[in-house]
């Protein structure tokens, strides 16, 4: 119930002003949960809110911009480690958007610094942020080998002296998905942001986010996801989108993040049934920011699994992971 | 959750929710003197909850979290649910405060003016803030000292006073048993007793006071009193706290201002007694 509260508050900020102190608590607890306390404090801005809750907002904003000054340093970083190798410095997701300011951007959480390179330049990128100062986080050899082998990224790396972590792509999905997004053609269409920071095209960025929220992984994080769709949609143009998403392989996908972003943050769509199953997949969370519906969300951290490889492989996978200790959460 | 309570402390308030009873009983009787809360929205939701599904009925294992919470914390067990509610709450503060900076030190005030302690743990800040709060100053609080970014004013959080293993009977001879919690076996830092601050450190738990001396005490050495640097005390303090990076320039100007105007000095004691006789009369001398 109370992710549903986190959804209508940013849908419709003016909501809020019927909320109880019970409803306050959730409303908070949820939106850190799902890591959109930012979000949804810069959607507040100017709705008037109980004195308690504008400090736990301002404190929320003031975060976002020391993370999005902290993220911006480490992209001007990387800019710098990879000058003289002719890579271009193409930025993923929230630094991506921090950057050029978009919507998308405004209040977003920031974790790590996600950058798309062509796989041919990976050795080079490597070696190059190594010199600069990013080391290698996950010491398994298994890890390791499943990461250069099957991955659409490198293991992540973190710097030595900064303290932040680096993910270097080199396509969008990993390699044993069943789609297969063109790289090449999303790299040849980046934009530049500015000082030697590019990023995807207005449509690749969709394609990007929804095969991200919606093709791979247990939907962890997908309000926040959706969201990002959400606001990066009106910088596209739906029909180079519709193009675009089929060339990738993601059209499925596309369309479906456009009908959950509309359903739970616009003026509402027509949902599927397995629309909903991920509504409710996206909704599991209760007053205290736990995760609910542990059935539904075990399913999707198995298809998460099943998604990213054959079944074979999979079935070897979790055996090593398991035999080394690691159990789902 | 099944059981609830709302706790006001100083500046801050939180929401603390438990799968089992036990440790919001401990709270709600410990803390019955605190400003009620309840119904109120809360700066922080904290929660104890298990392990896993069955961690919650067999051998029940405690998982500390909330707002903020780390992936790797050790789980403890329902006999130190107090503790872990305890720790809880300074977990919230210590990632998620932003309105003032948090110096892990303890505090205390008297005419108006506040006495800073900051170490280790083990160190003996905590001890001794409580036997200070009991003999004619105001205890603050003996976990976070909040530095008021504008005023330079040191505001008071005053917990519970979490005391280890000797200074239990040291300070509950000087307290007796009402103001004291339950005795806690074992526990990964030893044993732990808590420690209900006075009437007047709860009634004035809003009053800020300036800061005019900090110590670096150090427990179980022979008496000593040393000066320490500025750049050192600056140094310290920023390890001290836990949110002096995420402030950013106000944070370090708060600090800075705070170096430059507190005298400080670093001081070993062998006993509690001796340590009580050195704080006054440095106070006399520097404050």
């Amino acid at each position: 119930m109370s992710a549903a509260l986190l959804v209508r508050a940013l849908r419709d900020p003016a909501s809020v002003a019927r909320l109880s102190a019970e409803s306050w608590n959730g409303l908070i607890a949820v939106a850190r949960a799902e890591r959109l306390i930012g979000t949804l404090a810069h959607r507040l801005k100017g709705i008037m809110v109980p004195p308690s809750v504008a400090p736990i907002l301002a404190d929320a904003r003031l975060d976002t911009m020391r993370e999005a000054r902290q993220a911006l340093w480490e992209a001007d970083r990387c800019v710098e480690a990879l000058r003289g190798t002719g890579v271009r410095t193409i930025l993923l997701k929230g630094t991506a958007y921090a950057a050029a300011e978009l919507r998308a951007g405004q209040g977003r959480f920031i974790g790590d610094l996600d950058i798309l390179v062509p796989r041919a330049a990976m050795p080079m990128v490597e070696k190059a942020l190594m010199t600069a100062g990013w080391e290698w986080v996950k010491p398994d050899p298994y890890d390791d080998a499943y990461y250069r082998q099957w991955m659409h990224e490198l293991p992540p790396m973190i710097h030595r002296t900064r303290d932040r972590m680096i993910d270097v792509h080199h396509t969008v999905l990993p390699l044993t998905a069943r789609q297969t997004p063109d790289a090449a053609a999303m790299i040849a269409d980046a934009v530049e942001i500015t000082d030697g920071l590019y990023m995807l095209s207005a449509e690749d960025r969709i394609v990007h986010a929804a095969a991200h929220m919606l093709a791979d992984g247990d939907l962890q994080g997908g309000l926040r996801n959706l969201w990002d769709i959400y606001c990066l949609l009106p910088d596209a143009d739906p029909v180079v989108l519709e193009v675009r998403a089929a060339h990738h392989g993601l059209l499925p996908h596309v369309r479906q993040a456009r009908r959950l972003a509309a359903s739970l943050y616009g003026e509402g769509a027509r949902l599927t049934l397995w629309d909903r199953l991920i509504r409710a997949r996206l909704l599991a969370r209760n007053g205290w920011g736990q995760e609910t519906r542990k059935p539904l969300v075990f399913a999707f951290y198995i298809r998460s699994h099943w998604l990213r490889m054959p079944p074979h492989m999979l079935a070897r996978h979790l055996w090593t992971k398991w035999r080394k200790g690691h159990r789902p959460q | 959750m099944k059981h609830e309570l709302t706790l006001r402390i100083g500046p801050a308030t939180f929401r603390i929710g438990s799968s089992w009873a036990a440790p919001v009983d401990q709270l709600a009787r410990l803390y019955a003197a605190y400003p009620q809360a309840s119904g109120t929205i809360a700066d922080f939701t904290v929660r104890l909850q298990p392990t896993s599904l069955a961690r919650r009925w067999v051998r029940p294992s405690i998982f500390i979290t909330g707002d903020h919470g780390l992936a790797d914390a050790a789980p403890m067990s329902l006999a130190h649910g107090l503790l872990a509610a305890e720790m809880g709450m300074n977990l919230q503060m210590a990632l998620g405060w932003r309105r003032h900076l948090l110096l892990h030190a303890s505090s205390v005030e008297k005419d108006g003016r506040v006495l800073v302690m900051t170490g280790e743990s083990g160190s003996g800040k905590s001890t001794l803030a409580a036997l200070l709060g009991e003999r004619g100053w105001r205890l603050m609080g003996d976990e976070f000292a909040l530095l008021d970014l504008d005023s330079g004013a040191i505001l008071p959080f005053p917990r519970l006073v979490s005391l280890k293993n000797k200074a239990i009977d040291v300070v509950a001879a000087e307290v007796g048993d009402v103001r004291m919690g339950p005795l806690l076996r074992d526990t990964a830092k030893g044993d732990i007793r808590h420690m209900i601050p006075r009437g007047d450190a709860v009634a004035r738990m809003d009053d800020g006071a300036m800061p005019r001396l900090l110590l670096f005490p150090r427990f179980g050495h022979d008496a000593d009193v040393r000066a320490v640097g500025q750049g050192e005390i600056f140094m310290r303090l920023t390890q001290a706290s836990t949110n002096y990076v995420a402030l950013g320039e106000p944070g370090f100007a708060a600090l800075a201002r705070f170096v430059q105007a507190v005298p400080a000095r670093a001081i070993d004691f062998p006993s509690g007694e001796a340590a009580f006789e050195m704080v006054e009369r440095l106070w006399e001398e520097l404050a």
